[in-house]
């Protein structure tokens, strides 16, 4: 839920790193912690297991500063990828602006993106957002590995209605720039179009 | 998405404002917040230096959206007031409007729970009255107002300038 403080003079947009467990979604955002301007970036809060894994969510918030006298913000939340988390999954997407879907490129785990893709689709009805309308990315990641799907497939089976998307090394930080930009850029167009 | 942004305008945010100076006076609270439940915060008043209001205010709403699963899976639609208590500082978090979240830092030694509640019992009619008219009216304008073609050229440059390795 985009928040235009016409008083304040901001504008705040929700961002969701949405997958399957283990896709790389934190990987994303703690690249983007590291790499960005440091005066450009709030604290990054992990809610994490002892093993690292996403328990809740992650948050990254990110200003832009002022453009013509308004401070942009973006809200970067990963949700937890792990099957049995879907009651904190569903959480995180309440107000969601966007989705960036973290999809796995590794052949063996085919199934658990199909399935997180039909769970986003899911719990996005669930918090009243339209899965057909809502700002997308899709990003293949780890295709540094042997065991990859090619493009041309990724694109067949996970992406057959053709939104952007962005094959990725996030561990390396290939592709996590790209994508962020293209999901701003998709917010940001479906809150001034009145979306 | 706009339909269900919130857009908030001068004159409510200062009455808004109003409300959380005299809540925090009354309750003699250090301060206050107001959180949407995607976790964005719409204002925050009071002496906020010794932390960060953007995780804080992320973190409420998370706390408050767990907390609200656990209340109906006992079979409560939502636990109304939470709160949190700490040796210096205590937390009170309540429901405004249905969908605003109000988060009070107080001190221990300062005040007490019982004037924290019912101080934010009192305010939390007022502000329900002005939100419900700021939603109403973000709703009537979320159709029309548009951010001008300048300012998205602008804004997407400044994308392509920060985020970038
Ligand atoms: N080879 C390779 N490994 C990666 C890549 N991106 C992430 N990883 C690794 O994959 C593992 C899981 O990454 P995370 O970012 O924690 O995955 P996640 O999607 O946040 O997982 P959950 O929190 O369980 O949902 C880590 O060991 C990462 O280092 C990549 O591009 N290539
Ligand atoms: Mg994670």
């Amino acid at each position: 839920m985009s928040l235009i403080n016409y008083a304040s003079r901001e504008i705040n947009c929700k961002i969701v790193y949405y997958g399957p467990g283990l896709g790389g979604k934190t990987t994303n955002i703690k690249y983007v912690y590291k790499q960005i301007d440091p005066s450009a970036r709030g604290k990054l809060v992990s809610l994490a297991t002892e093993a690292d894994r996403t328990l809740f969510f992650d948050f990254l918030p990110l200003d832009l500063g002022q453009v013509q006298g308004f401070k942009t913000r973006f809200h970067l939340y990963t949700v937890p990828g792990q099957v049995h988390y879907d009651a904190s999954r569903r959480l995180i997407l309440k107000g969601a602006d966007g989705v960036v879907f973290v999809a796995d490129a590794q052949r063996e785990r085919l199934e658990q993106n199909i399935e997180s893709l039909e769970n986003l689709r899911v719990n996005l009805i669930s918090q009243n957002l339209d899965p057909e309308t809502i700002p997308f990315v899709m990003q293949y990641n780890k295709m540094d590995l042997a065991n990859v799907m090619s493009s041309e497939e990724l694109e067949q089976q996970l992406n057959p209605k053709g939104y952007l998307s962005f094959e990725a090394i996030a561990v390396e930080g290939i592709g996590v720039f790209d994508t962020l930009k293209a999901i701003s850029k998709l917010v940001l167009k479906a809150i001034s179009e009145g979306r | 998405m706009l339909q269900d942004g919130l857009i908030m305008y001068e004159d409510s945010f200062e009455k808004i404002n109003l409300i959380l100076d005299e809540l925090m006076k009354n309750s003699k609270s250090e301060c206050v917040f107001l959180v949407d439940k995607s976790g964005q915060l719409i204002t925050m008043r009071g002496n906020m230096e010794q932390f960060d209001s953007t995780a804080f205010a992320s973190l409420s709403a998370g706390n408050f959206a767990a907390t609200s699963e656990l209340a109906k899976l006992i079979g409560e639609t939502e636990f109304s007031v939470l709160f949190h208590e700490g040796v210096k500082d205590s937390i009170h978090i309540s429901i405004v409007a249905g969908s605003i979240i109000m988060v009070v830092v107080f001190r221990v030694v300062k005040t007490s729970l019982g004037l924290v509640r019912l101080e934010v019992k009192k305010s939390v009619e007022h502000l329900a009255h002005v939100l419900k008219e700021m939603v109403e009216r973000s709703k009537r304008d979320g159709q029309i107002k548009k951010l001008d073609e300048s300012f998205t050229q602008a804004i997407e440059n400044e994308i392509d300038s920060l985020f970038k390795d």
